[in-house]
């Protein structure tokens, strides 16, 4: 298939940027979404003309490294990381918008690449369970409920693309934030931090300029693993609790 | 067998005597080498003494050592969590925009440990049986004894960060065997075991992050280890946001880049997985183990055309209940599946290893899917192979991975609950429904053993230079068991090197050396002339079209099958690629800048040298073993054949020089706890 890309190009992070028109022919429909970024950028490098940033890794929806705006929808079209979107989801003649992720916490770095820092930084300010290497009791010592066992898995499973900041009309990381305080906070090992750790990660979410939750859902149906909105009920509760107690 | 040892251990087998030289003249003989700090005694008393013997380092003192560690995958990520712990201080560097995303994220399926929670009979002696047979007797024997033991600590520590291991109904950890392993001892989270580990190691390095005993540094890639007074005392990296070239200075400097898989461009690795960091401290003196000892995974999404980046991995578990065959006429490969009748089908597994069946070990499994394709009995789209001397060809490449006898005998919904995610991704990707016509596999490559040649303190052979996880070679022997990877990954960085690394510490804070120091001022420059040559040659290829290109040598010659006339072609065909490299490589854009041209060149080149040194190693071990066949090394039946006599060494490769032969020295594998036997599954 023929298609028509416009692709935001910007230099730095200080430059101006602007989107750049290409016209690509011969896209077969087995070639996924990047695949069909690197012929671009090898028919770029060939006629002398920088080939589009763009950050990818595994490839395979697992590393969270990869994330485009496509046609306006984080990761495209299809509930998937845009690694796994594969072109047979659009068809000769398209033409397609590519953006980088757009968030104020979320700086472009060079043309699609951003820079998501902010969630490690979250992270370090109390994602985590406290436990030494070597202090651990055996691992059937206690006993955890399948469920929340499941629970705990489940969102677990969120590979902190920021699809969830960069769908967000309001830029808000509240579900990336609510997986995490759902995770940890539903198993046993959790719970002697839950309240500390939810008041620190909404007080760096906030200073890093995330925006609050407006219940919208876009996150949630833009997230590629799926991780549903009902983590942010757990999210606001678990604040509430914990402040009520004057944490 | 053997005289006693001097702490009274009977060897179990002789040292070996090569007798074959297939690659005379493409290196020289070097003295044989011994690990000097390894253990003796008896096997299961080994580490505890060990640990025991190494000397404690104060805990005033360990804020004033300084611990560089590259890599934040299992292995370099459990390390920095643990070395900043014990209060050490530790920079961290990773060339991903974070630590949360090294490779280690996509294991699937689990992470072996002698728990025996199941009372199965399993045991710290089984597995450790296990993994040195599994690796066809070429690793040593301490190291995985060491692996087993502490396999069980890894489970309690994982559980307690929080990592959500699949649980029973009365709430205790589940476990699966996995395999072919005759014990359940596999611990798991659904299939994303990997990704729920490294988060449990991420969120603990983090944590030592906001305790300040941790500085990370993402969007950096080592370019140079700098070695001064005899000691690596720093690495070089750039900066790959601003370009800026940076020195580090350290008392130890720890690689934990993982695997070199991405020397044959298609394989399961992430796209940015390379071997510079290791390759960069090879250059630099340090040895590089058995660096042709490649794993192939069986079950891989097959090649689409020539746009293909990476592949695709499923679960070997697919095959417990799928049936694998071709047709058996040439003819009938551009037919659809159904349309070629049971008895024009060829069961090839089944035919030829009636007790295995379509579970024989990996590395058979993916020799003989080669082997029906090249016979021209493959299936799936015609794709364009580029041969080595630039002639085109179209070849099916994969075989048939059917489900539906499966369907027929469990029912669609039996298939749908214990295989629906996989099903899912390899619709996804392939645009077939499998549940309708069969899957398409191929082998890809997925895994490396080979990595730095390391002593039992996993410090390699550059004095305060230390390997850990898929970089070194230690544990996995020819061949690696699955659900080993990540046990091996984890036990390097929370148990083993935290252990081993304070023997050498304890002689710190070693003198300061800073930015005007000689070593420093070289290295440095070494990194900025290597990068000024890649934007200065100007030529009319892309670093990629390089990369290729040398993936379609290695596959064709240094892949599932290698023989003595192919890898001393290959060799050549390496060479020629190299000097075009030099030649006629095309980076645009600035030094100063992100710039993946100039990222993708310079692991390309090292992938380039690497690749020659692999096709050297390969030629050199004329015998078959684990993860390495060679042609001429197999029984009647086409099995593969291993050497005792002649290859029951590690070969450690110490760096030549400039377009000079690598010299190779050997390291007798001896055994005490364990006798050699050669494996069958007919």
């Amino acid at each position: 298939m023929n298609l028509t890309l416009n692709i935001w190009r910007q230099a730095n992070a200080n430059a101006k940027g602007a989107m750049h028109r290409y016209s690509l022919e011969g896209v077969s429909e087995d070639m996924s979404f990047l695949e069909m970024l690197d012929v671009l950028n090898e028919q770029l490098n060939a006629k002398g003309e920088e080939p589009v940033a763009f950050d990818s890794d595994c490839r395979e929806g697992i590393c969270g490294m990869c994330g485009l705006m496509i046609n306006g929808q984080a990761h495209g079209p299809e509930v998937t990381t845009t690694c796994q979107l594969h072109m047979r989801s659009f068809k000769d003649g398209d033409e397609i918008t590519v953006e980088p992720w757009r968030a104020d916490p979320f700086p472009v770095v060079k043309d699609l690449v951003v820079d998501r820092s902010a969630f490690d930084r979250m992270i370090q300010n109390g994602g985590f369970i406290s436990a030494n290497t070597g202090s651990a009791p055996d691992a059937h010592a206690a006993p955890v409920e399948k469920k929340l066992a499941d629970l705990a898995f489940d969102v677990a499973t969120c590979i902190g693309c920021g699809a969830c900041v960069a769908a967000c009309p309001n830029g808000s990381a509240s579900l990336f934030l609510g997986a995490k305080i759902t995770h940890l906070g539903s198993l046993p090992q959790g719970q002697p931090e839950r309240d500390t750790r939810v008041v620190s990660m909404v007080g760096q979410h906030d200073a890093e300029g995330f925006g609050g939750c407006t219940n919208i859902g876009e996150c949630a149906s833009a997230c590629p693993k799926e991780i549903p909105l009902d983590v942010i009920s757990r999210l606001n509760k678990d604040l509430r609790t914990a402040m009520a107690q004057g944490y | 067998m053997g005289t006693p040892d001097p702490s009274g251990m009977i060897p179990t087998n002789q040292p070996s005597v090569q007798k074959s030289d297939d690659a005379a003249g493409f290196y020289t003989l070097g003295a044989p080498i011994i690990d000097e700090t390894a253990p003796t005694g008896p096997i299961n008393t080994r580490w505890q003494r060990r640990k025991f013997e190494n000397r404690l380092v104060n805990p005033a003192n360990r804020r004033k050592l300084d611990v560089i560690i590259v890599g934040t995958g299992l292995a370099g990520g459990a390390a920095a969590a643990t070395l900043g712990e014990a209060g050490y201080n530790v920079k961290s560097f990773c060339y991903q925009d974070s630590p949360r995303r090294a490779h280690s994220i996509a294991a699937q399926g689990g992470i072996n440990a002698a728990k025996n929670y199941k009372e199965d009979g399993d045991s710290v002696e089984r597995l450790f049986y296990d993994t040195v047979k599994g690796g066809d007797y070429r690793s040593r024997e301490s190291n995985v004894y060491r692996l087993a033991e502490v396999s069980t600590n890894i489970i309690d520590q994982c559980v307690a960060q929080g990592v959500p291991f699949a649980r029973e109904y009365g709430g205790l950890l589940d476990n699966r065997s996995f395999g072919g392993v005759q014990v359940s001892r596999t611990f798991y989270a659904r299939g994303q075991t990997g990704q729920q580990l490294l988060i449990g190691a991420y969120q603990a390095m983090e944590r030592q992050v906001a305790a300040g005993t941790v500085t990370q540094y993402t969007r950096h890639e080592m370019l140079e280890v700098i070695i001064a007074d005899g000691r690596a005392r720093g690495i070089v990296t750039r900066d790959m946001v601003t370009g800026a070239v940076e020195t580090h200075l350290a008392d130890v400097v720890v690689l934990a880049s993982g695997g070199y898989g991405n020397v044959y461009f298609l394989s399961t690795n992430a796209m940015g997985s390379n071997v510079t960091a290791a390759w960069r401290a090879h250059r630099k003196g340090a040895y590089m183990a058995n660096p042709c000892y490649t794993q192939i995974h069986p079950t891989c999404i097959p090649v689409t055309g020539d746009h293909q980046s990476k592949l695709t991995l499923m679960s070997e578990s697919l095959r417990n209940d799928g049936r694998i065959w071709v047709p058996k006429r040439a003819e009938d490969c551009g037919k659809p599946a159904n349309e070629i009748a049971e008895e024009d089908r060829d069961y090839y597994l089944e035919r030829i290893y009636p007790s295995f069946g379509n579970l024989v070990p990996r590395d058979i499994a993916s020799r003989q899917a080669k082997n029906m394709c090249d016979e021209g009995r493959g299936v799936g789209p015609q794709v364009k192979e580029v041969q080595p001397d630039g002639t085109e060809v179209l070849m099916r490449r994969g075989v048939y991975l059917d489900f539906a006898d499966a369907i027929a005998r469990m029912g669609r919904d039996a298939v749908e609950t214990k295989y629906g995610n996989l099903f899912d991704m390899y619709a996804r990707i392939t645009g077939e429904d499998p549940y309708e016509t069969p899957m398409r596999i191929y082998p890809a490559v997925h895994y490396v053993m080979g990595g730095l040649w390391v002593d039992y303190h996993l410090q390699t052979n550059i004095t305060g230079l230390f390997c850990s996880g898929e970089a070194n070679f230690s544990d996995h022997g020819a061949n690696r068991l699955g659900a080993s990877a990540l046990m091996q990954g984890l036990a390097d960085g929370y148990f083993v090197l935290p252990n081993t690394i304070r023997e050498y510490l304890a002689d710190g804070p070693f003198e300061k050396i800073d930015e005007s120091h000689p070593a420093v001022v070289e290295a440095k420059a070494e990194v900025e002339e290597r990068i000024a040559k890649f934007l200065s040659i100007q030529g009319e290829r892309s670093a990629d079209s390089f990369h290729k290109q040398l993936g379609q040598i290695m596959w064709e010659y240094c892949g599932m099958e290698r023989t003595e006339e192919g890898l001393t072609k290959a060799i050549g065909l390496i060479r020629d690629l190299k000097a075009e490299f030099w030649t006629n490589l095309k980076v645009l854009g600035t030094a100063d800048s992100l710039n993946q041209s100039l990222e993708k060149a310079g692991r390309t080149i090292d992938f380039i040298e690497l690749g020659e040194l692999m096709c050297i190693d390969a030629l050199n071990r004329r015998e078959s073993c684990g993860g390495h066949f060679r042609g001429e090394s197999q029984t009647e039946d086409g099995e593969a054949l291993r050497h005792d006599d002649e290859f029951a060494y590690v070969a450690a490769w110490e760096f030549g020089g400039e377009n000079a032969n690598p010299v190779l020295h050997k390291e007798d594998l001896i055994y005490t706890a364990i006798e050699m036997k050669q494996r069958s599954y007919k």
